[in-house]
C-alpha cells in the first residue's frame, strides 16, 4: 500500500495527453504566425523602400513637378514641429490631470467617470478627432489648415494615453513614501514634486515616448487639420500657423498620386523612414519600462 | 515626571465605524509608553491621531482633545507641518525614500528650511550616531538607502525622524518586519532615545512592551482597558481582559 502511494507521484512519461500536444502546437503556431506576419510586413516595406533612402533623400526639398526634388526634409520638419508642439501642450495638461486624479481627487464616482471617459476617448477612431479638429480648430477658432490646428487635434488624441500611463505610474509609487514624507512635516505639493514624481519618472517617460510614436504614426487626425503643403518653413514661428504635411500624410499623398511603379518608391522610402522611427520609439519605450519594472 | 502629552475624550470614526472610544491618557516626558492590544484594537489609529496622520484618510472624524505641551493639536490655528516636525514618526515597514542615505536624512531639515551644507552634514552625522547606524554607513552616505538591510533601513528611518529634532517619537510597530537581532538593536536604541525624547511605541509583541516600556496601555475594541506601569500590568493586571490577553488567551 505504502509503495503504491509513493509511486503515485512519479510521472508516467508515456501518458502525455494528446490534447497537451495539440494545445502546445497551437500556441507555438499562433506565436510564430504573428512574428512571421510582422516580419513579412517590415521586410516588404524596407525591401521596397530602403534602396531609395539616401542622405540626399532625407535633407532635400520636395516638389511635385520637379523630378530632381523628391526629398522629405519639409515633411521631417513638419513632423518634428507637430511632435514638439503637441507635447508642449499636452504634457502639462496630461501630467497635471494625472497628478490631480491620483493624488488629490477623492476616489469616488466622479473620478470613475473621468477615468472611463479617458478610456473611451482613447478608443475613438482618430478620423473622428480629425473631423472635430477640422470644424472646431480650423473653422471655429479660425486657425485654418495649419500645423497648430494639427497639434491641438493631436493633443486630444494623445491626452488619454498620457493621462492613463502617467496616472498608473503615479499610483504605483508606494504610499509608504508619501506617508514617510508627510510625517516629516512636508506639504503635499512638495511630496509630489520631491518624491512621487521622481519615482514615477520612468513611467512618465514611457508615456512620452509612446505619445511621440502615436503622433509620428498618426495620419487620419491630421489629414483635415494640418494640411498638405510641402514648402519649406518661411519663419520659425510663422511656420506654426502655416499648413504642412507630415511623413504619414506624405506617404498617403505620394501613394495616391503615384501613377507609375517608379513613383511608389517615394511612398515606400517614406514608409521605411516612418517604420524605422516607430520601431525606435517602441524600443526606447520598452527599455524605459524595463527600468521602471526593475525599480 | 511632567506630562508631555494629554489625550482627553478622544473619539474617532471611520465613516460609521467607531474606531476609538473615549480615549483619555497622559504620557510622561522622557519615558517609553507602549500601546498593546490585538489587531484592529485601535492602537495604531490612536498613535496616528497624535501627529494627525489620520488627516490623510477620507471620512475620518475626530472629536476630543490631544494636548501636546498644553496645545490642542486639533485646534484650527495649529500648523500641521510644524506639529509633524515636533512629533516624528517611524512606520511599521521601513520606508526610506529611493535616494541616498545622506539625502534621506537631510530631506526633513531641508523641508524645514535648512540649506547650509555644513549644518546638514552635522545633522546627518548626529542623527546617524543617535540611531546607532553611523559606523555602518559612514563610508557610503552617497549610496542608495534601498541597498541597506531591513534593520539598517529602519534605523535610517529613525535617524530621519530624529533629524527634524522632534520632542516626541511615535513608533508604529517598528520591529514587526525585522529579524530578532535587528529588533534587539532597535529596542536598545529606544532605551537610549528616551533620555532625550518621549517615545510612544505601538507593538504587537508583549515581551517587547515588557522589555522596553515604562508604562503600557492595553487597547481592546477601541478602548483603553488598562493603563499602568509596565511591571504592574504584567505582574498584576487589574482587569480580567488584560490578564487574558497578556497570558495569551486571545489576540
Amino acid at each position: 500500500m505504502k509503495k503504491n502511494e509513493s509511486k503515485g507521484i512519479i510521472m508516467n512519461k508515456k501518458r502525455v495527453s494528446i490534447y497537451d500536444i495539440i494545445l502546445q502546437f497551437g500556441v507555438y503556431f499562433s506565436a510564430a504566425l504573428t512574428v512571421f506576419v510582422l516580419s513579412c510586413l517590415i521586410i516588404y516595406v524596407l525591401y521596397n523602400g530602403l534602396p531609395y533612402i539616401s542622405f540626399d533623400f532625407l535633407i532635400s526639398k520636395y516638389s511635385e513637378n520637379d523630378e530632381s526634388q523628391k526629398g522629405i526634409l519639409p515633411m521631417l520638419i513638419n513632423t518634428l514641429y507637430i511632435v514638439v508642439i503637441t507635447l508642449l501642450i499636452s504634457l502639462p495638461i496630461g501630467i497635471g490631470s494625472a497628478i490631480y486624479m491620483s493624488q488629490y481627487a477623492r476616489q469616488g464616482r466622479f473620478i470613475k467617470l473621468v477615468r472611463m471617459a479617458t478610456e473611451v476617448l482613447s478608443g475613438i477612431p482618430s478620423i473622428i478627432f480629425g473631423l472635430f479638429g477640422y470644424t472646431v480648430f480650423c473653422g471655429l477658432f479660425k486657425l485654418g489648415t495649419s500645423i497648430i490646428a494639427g497639434c491641438l487635434t493631436m493633443t486630444i488624441c494623445i491626452l488619454p494615453l498620457i493621462i492613463r500611463t502617467t496616472e498608473e505610474s503615479l499610483n504605483s509609487v508606494p504610499s509608504s513614501y508619501k506617508e514617510g514624507a508627510i510625517a516629516l512635516g512636508t506639504t503635499k505639493l512638495k511630496v509630489i514634486f520631491d518624491i512621487i514624481l521622481p519615482c514615477a519618472l520612468p513611467g512618465v517617460i514611457t508615456a512620452i515616448i509612446l505619445a511621440i510614436g502615436r503622433i509620428v504614426g498618426e495620419s487620419a487626425a491630421l489629414l483635415y487639420t494640418s494640411g498638405m503643403s510641402y514648402t519649406m518653413p518661411k519663419g520659425f514661428f510663422k511656420h506654426i500657423f502655416s499648413s504642412g504635411r507630415t511623413l504619414t500624410l506624405h506617404l498617403y499623398q505620394s501613394a495616391k498620386q503615384a501613377n507609375t511603379p517608379d513613383a511608389f518608391h517615394i511612398a515606400f522610402a517614406t514608409a521605411s523612414v516612418l517604420l524605422i522611427l516607430i520601431l525606435l520609439f517602441n524600443f526606447l519605450a520598452k527599455v524605459f519600462s524595463n527600468v521602471f519594472r526593475r525599480e | 515626571m511632567s506630562i508631555k502629552l494629554k489625550i482627553r475624550d478622544l473619539n474617532l470614526y471611520y465613516g460609521d465605524f467607531h474606531a476609538l472610544k473615549n480615549i483619555s491618557i497622559d504620557i510622561e516626558e522622557n519615558s517609553v509608553t507602549a500601546f498593546i492590544g490585538p489587531s484592529g484594537c485601535g492602537k495604531s489609529t490612536c498613535l496616528k491621531t497624535i501627529n494627525r496622520m489620520n488627516d490623510l484618510i477620507d471620512n475620518c472624524k475626530i472629536t476630543g482633545k490631544i494636548l501636546l505641551d498644553g496645545l490642542n493639536v486639533y485646534d484650527d490655528n495649529i500648523d500641521v507641518n510644524l506639529l509633524r516636525k515636533k512629533a516624528g514618526m517611524v512606520f511599521q515597514k521601513p520606508n526610506p525614500f529611493p535616494m541616498s542615505i545622506y539625502d534621506n536624512i537631510a530631506y526633513g531639515p531641508r523641508v524645514h528650511g535648512i540649506k547650509s551644507r555644513s549644518i546638514l552634514d552635522e545633522i546627518v552625522e548626529k542623527s546617524l550616531i543617535s540611531s546607532a547606524l553611523w559606523n555602518e554607513v559612514k563610508d557610503r552616505l552617497k549610496g542608495s538607502a534601498l541597498g541597506l538591510s531591513g534593520g539598517q533601513q529602519q534605523r535610517l528611518c529613525i535617524a530621519r525622524a530624529l533629524a527634524i529634532e522632534p520632542d516626541i517619537i511615535l513608533m508604529d510597530e517598528p520591529t514587526s518586519a525585522l529579524d530578532p537581532i535587528s529588533t534587539l538593536k532597535i529596542e536598545d536604541l529606544v532605551q537610549e532615545l528616551k533620555k532625550k525624547y518621549t517615545v510612544i511605541i505601538v507593538t504587537h509583541n508583549m515581551q517587547q512592551a515588557a522589555r522596553i516600556a515604562d508604562k503600557t496601555a492595553f487597547f481592546l475594541s477601541g478602548e483603553i482597558i488598562e493603563y499602568s506601569k509596565t511591571s504592574d500590568m504584567f505582574s498584576n493586571p487589574a482587569d480580567k481582559r488584560t490578564e487574558e490577553y497578556i497570558t495569551g488567551r486571545f489576540g
